[in-house]
């Protein structure tokens, strides 16, 4: 039985590293799928905004009432717009958003390729002379990468605006107080591992999307499957990309 | 001197194909010649391998073995690229209808053609959509989504678009399937219709026996993945082998 389940670990960890080397063997031959690429950051990017918006505002709340007591314990009122902005930027709001996407992106990937593969709409694109990997997988996979930063650097000044605001309930400081405390803490070191890290949030959630939806089987039964493991295995690469983030970032001394 | 005259007529020639999957053999030692202009309906059981064996000629899937020759070129010899230019020839209408479900009816006649945008030039790219409709019956359908037709309308479509890079060979998976007999001889007649207006030559896979009557010139029965018997309908309905009369009954 375990080594059953070990078997097919490591047999799906090698189907998907084959997928993602087709990946950057397609990605960077002619011919290039421009227009549909451009539709996918559309489609994802606006799918996606309003939740991560929503998503970012009410952590920077939550985050700044629920730090203000232990602060206000200890004295450091004043230090509150630094430390929620820090750990807002460094490290919550590109794990949420990257957590959204996974569930947002990562199924709807998942199962508009699966849908795609039962009803042979992939064979028919291969039979009209159309590259399926390079029109659907490649396209959809830099278009995550690419937005899913994009999103991040938005959900982070959405986010900072909940915390002004969430600082604001208890006290009044003002705007370009709460602005200039932020900046004096917040530096490029901070902002730049979360962005870098995004990245890799975004082609980790576009490749197992496409990977899971590339190779449903068994109907629509499998479309939901495929779905619902593009979410679970993307939610989890997340997370051991966040970890991975955190060591390099250490060894690195980005701190 | 007759032998070479058959060479010239065979648009697809097939010989020895085997193909399995893991332990089921569905095809063993398959052959097979279509001739131009000629339709040939693969009668056989569900899970016989019929469409495999088409699936096999577009490329879609590789044999194990043997020879399929398309237009006098190896199939499974040709790059990504020639494979492609042999795929304008022969369209393939699938049992699905396989119409991109987030695309009008428009885009989906349009996508085949992406690649020959600049040859063709957009004006005359519209008029070959038109024509492909106006030829299934459903031009008052260009901007609809296929979410949006029938059954019937959705196959009509997938053969326009199958119809739209003006093949010389088309592949039919299952084409009545799901359709009510009405829909059925419909599609069948439209079918032998295109086959004469365009002088194209056909491979059928059908259980469906109306299409079958309408559609064949020679009927090819597979049956444990080899050419088991061949002939009209007239013939094979004739016949006294009980193989062959569980088919006609």
């Amino acid at each position: 039985m375990k080594s059953t389940i070990l078997k097919d670990f490591l047999s799906e960890t090698g189907d998907l590293t084959r997928f993602t080397m087709s990946f950057f063997r397609e990605a960077f031959r002619p011919r290039y799928e421009f227009s549909e690429f451009l539709k996918q950051c559309y489609v994802i990017g606006n799918k996606t905004l309003p939740l991560v918006g929503i998503t970012g505002f009410i952590m920077g709340l939550v985050i700044t009432i629920q730090s203000h007591p232990s602060l206000k314990a200890f004295g450091a009122e004043s230090w509150l717009p630094s430390v929620v902005s820090v750990s807002l930027v460094r490290e919550i709001i590109p794990v949420i958003t990257a957590l959204i996407c996974a569930g947002k992106i990562g199924s709807s990937i998942g199962a508009e390729l699966g849908s795609m593969k039962v009803t042979e709409q992939i064979d028919a694109m291969e039979v009209s002379g159309t590259n399926p990997f390079k029109y659907l997988v490649v396209t959809r996979v830099f278009a995550a990468t690419l937005i899913l930063p994009i999103l991040v650097v938005l959900s982070d000044a959405i986010s900072l605006y909940g915390a002004y605001l969430g600082i604001n309930l208890k006290q009044v400081v003002s705007f370009d107080l709460f602005t200039n405390q932020i900046f004096e803490k917040l530096t490029f070191s901070d902002v730049l591992p979360s962005i870098i890290k995004s990245y890799f949030f975004g082609f980790c959630i576009g490749i197992i999307g496409c990977f899971k939806g590339f190779y449903t089987i068994n109907g629509t039964q499998g479309v939901g499957r495929s779905a619902n493991s593009a979410v679970v295995t993307a939610t989890f690469v997340v997370f051991i990309i966040d970890l991975m983030a955190a060591q390099i970032a250490d060894i690195f001394q980005i701190t | 001197m007759q032998k070479e005259e058959n060479k010239i007529q065979a648009v697809i020639q097939i010989n020895d194909l085997k193909k399995s999957f893991g332990t089921n053999e569905v095809l063993r030692n398959f052959n097979l010649q279509l001739n131009e202009g000629e339709n040939i309906v693969v009668l056989g059981k569900s899970g016989s391998g019929k469409s495999v064996l088409i699936k096999c000629i577009i490329g879609l899937i590789k044999p194990d073995s043997g020879s399929i020759k398309v237009f006098g070129e190896e199939v499974t010899d040709l790059s990504h690229d020639n494979l492609d230019k042999m795929r304008v020839k022969v369209g393939f209408l699938f049992q699905s209808n396989a119409l991109y479900d987030s695309m009008t009816v428009r885009e989906n006649l349009e996508f085949p053609l992406r690649r020959h945008w600049v040859q063709k030039g957009k004006e005359n790219v519209n008029d070959l959509i038109i024509e492909a409709l106006k030829n299934v019956g459903l031009a008052e359908t260009i901007d609809m989504m296929p979410s949006e037709l029938s059954g019937g309308m959705r196959k009509r479509i997938a053969l326009a678009r199958t119809l739209i890079l003006k093949p010389k060979i088309i592949l039919y998976d299952e084409p009545t399937s799901g359709l009510d007999p009405i829909t059925g001889k419909e599609i069948s007649r439209l079918m032998l219709d295109i086959q004469k207006k365009y002088n194209t030559s056909s491979i059928i896979i059908s259980h469906d026996m109306n299409c079958v009557k309408i559609t064949a010139n020679r009927i090819i029965l597979l049956i444990d993945g080899t050419c088991y018997a061949s002939g009209t309908y007239d013939e094979l309905k004739k016949s006294s082998d009980s193989k062959i009369k569980q088919f006609f009954d």
